[in-house]
């Protein structure tokens, strides 16, 4: 068996608001091993950017266990084990496109000789060659996500976070996004945690689709995908890949009818 | 260019405003000296009358001119007359001031991010600062520091520096907090230290917001070393001219040191611009 990157066990999560306590979280269990590409889907409120930011150690779980690399979420967060993508692109106006990747690379310390090197190799993992010398705004709200991207796999972390990363897109630029990101799997063999509203871009993406439902959020299903590692964007139109798509489907549509 | 056209109507209404002033204001000496030289006077002789003063209640734009080409142009800049040789050292005293100012400022907002405690309990200070009248304040601080044998420049600058370090530290802070929790949170997933986040992203992102405040502080400064001059007067300067102009009456040096003055403000802000434009433009802040 593979080993497990990512281990949840019974998690809780309660922000406290002033309206009172609200249970973001409530008894997750959830194994990630490694090399999973790993979609959380469910309507919005469910929970889904509470757990990739306590995977992230951006929120603190009230109860039950979580490790990361087997260690704390800490732990894992200062040996730099993860590259988190925000839903928006968050790039440095004042930073070209190189420099916005060079940012964590000198944070982490990287030698400058190495530095030129990953940039020029993320730029082309996400399609961006000869846009090193470019400024943000100089660039389409796709190529900055695909920029944000790139920033998160410049340094040497195994798992990439990200947080409806495609979200603001359109569809085509989507699909576009959605192979090179396959493509960028493939290639780097990272563990990926993705959160989605869509269901064909879960199911396309995906090896594991977590289904969660809201208040409190918690996992309706967990579904290992039955497709090939490779996929064509065609693949979406097959058999196998619609039946997957109507599970998931089901999933949402149980979780919702527990609100009634 | 477009811009230059309303720019010169306002500027034209403002002067033939300043005529019809100059023209109310001083009729009344002109027709008491033409009653103690028992002579009558016509409209057009009075009006002629209200912009030849000598010591004129408002002197006319053309008076103030004709005084400042006098003492610039036509005064060497080492004499005392000459509004350069003032000017000039009311600029040193703001320049040092305003350093004084960007410095004690960055520093203040700089500490108040960083510390909770600075926030609660030096910001309260700051602001009950500026509600100190400064005409009032200025002669007490002069004569401390005089005590002090600290040089008469320094002792403006203090004055100029009271003046200009408050926008500094209010446009500081908003531009060191402007980085929202998106930002700060990418930081944080990169593991930076908190002099990394400062350096990296909270410095360069109040850079707009530096430049803003620069531009207020520049004049607030140089209000501030005007006022230092007039405690300080012995050593000229423009508020050195102010203060001599209103002992002998001389409306017409006050109005052109005070021309003089804002002169100097406007070209401080312009050259404030001019840098601004060129560091965002290079920061690429700027499209
Ligand atoms: N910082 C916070 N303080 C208080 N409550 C929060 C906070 N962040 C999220 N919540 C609440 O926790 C619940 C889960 O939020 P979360 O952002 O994880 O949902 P989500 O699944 O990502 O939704 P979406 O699809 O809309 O992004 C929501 O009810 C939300 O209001
Ligand atoms: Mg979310």
């Amino acid at each position: 068996m593979s080993e497990t990157v990512i281990q949840a066990k019974n998690l809780d999560l309660t922000y406290q608001t002033n309206d009172g306590p609200i249970h973001a979280l409530k008894g997750v269990d959830l194994d990630i091993n490694k090399g999973d590409f790993v979609s959380f889907i469910g309507p919005s409120g469910c929970g889904k950017t509470t757990f990739l930011r306590a995977i992230a150690d951006l929120e603190q779980p009230t109860g039950g266990k979580l490790t990361v690399n087997g260690v704390s979420p800490e732990e894992a967060r200062k040996a730099r084990a993860y590259g988190y993508v925000f839903q928006a692109a968050g790039l440095y106006p004042w930073r070209t496109i190189g420099g916005n990747i060079r940012l964590p690379l000198e944070i982490m310390g990287y030698p400058k000789s190495e530095m030129a090197e990953r940039v020029a190799k993320v730029l082309e993992l996400v399609h961006l060659d000869g846009f090193e010398k470019k400024f943000p705004w100089q660039l389409s709200g796709g190529m900055q996500q695909r920029a944000s991207i790139a920033r998160a796999l410049a340094f040497d972390a195994d798992i990439l976070l990200m947080d409806e990363p495609f979200g603001a897109l359109d569809e085509i630029v989507r699909d576009h996004l959605n192979e090179q990101l396959l493509e960028l799997w493939a290639r780097t063999n990272k563990t990926i945690g993705f959160v989605t509203h869509s269901i064909p871009e879960a199911v396309y993406l995906s090896t594991k689709i977590v289904v969660m439902s809201p208040r409190p959020g918690r996992i309706t299903d967990v579904i290992e995908s039955t497709l090939p590692r490779e996929r064509p964007l065609d693949i979406r139109d097959t058999p196998e890949f619609l039946e997957i798509a109507h599970r998931v489907r089901e999933g949402l549509r149980e979780g919702h009818a527990y609100d009634d | 260019m477009k811009s230059i056209f309303p720019i010169l109507t306002v500027v034209a209404a403002i002067f033939a405003l300043w005529y019809v002033f100059a023209v109310v204001l001083n009729a009344p000496w002109a027709y008491s000296k033409a009653e103690r030289a028992e002579v009558e006077l016509s409209f057009s002789e009075m009006v002629a009358d209200t912009m030849a003063q000598e010591k004129p209640r408002l002197p006319a734009p053309h008076q103030v001119g004709a005084e400042i080409w006098k003492t610039t142009v036509e005064k060497k800049i080492t004499s005392k007359r000459s509004l350069i040789y003032h000017g000039w050292i009311t600029l040193q005293a703001t320049a040092l001031g305003f350093a004084f100012g960007i410095g004690l400022g960055i520093l203040l907002a700089v500490s108040i991010v960083h510390f909770r405690v600075m926030d609660m309990s030096v910001m309260p200070w700051i602001i009950a600062s500026q509600t100190v009248p400064i005409l009032a304040i200025a002669p007490m601080i002069v004569v401390v520091l005089a005590a002090l044998q600290v040089d008469d420049i320094v002792a403006k600058g203090v004055i100029s520096m009271y003046l200009s370090f408050f926008p500094v530290v209010v446009g500081m802070v908003k531009g060191l907090r402007s980085p929202d929790t998106m930002l700060l949170d990418q930081m944080k997933t990169y593991s930076a230290s908190s002099s990394q986040t400062f350096w990296k992203l909270r410095l360069p992102a109040s850079a707009p917001y530096l430049f803003a405040s620069l531009k207020v502080g520049a004049a607030a400064s140089l209000i501030g070393a005007v006022v230092a001059e007039l405690s300080l007067s012995q050593n000229g300067g423009l508020g050195a001219r102010l203060l001599a102009g209103s002992y002998y009456g001389q409306t017409i040096q006050i109005w052109s040191a005070l021309l003089a003055a804002a002169t100097l403000a406007a070209l401080m802000v312009f050259v404030l611009g001019a840098i601004e434009k060129v560091t965002l433009k290079r920061m690429g802040m700027a499209q």
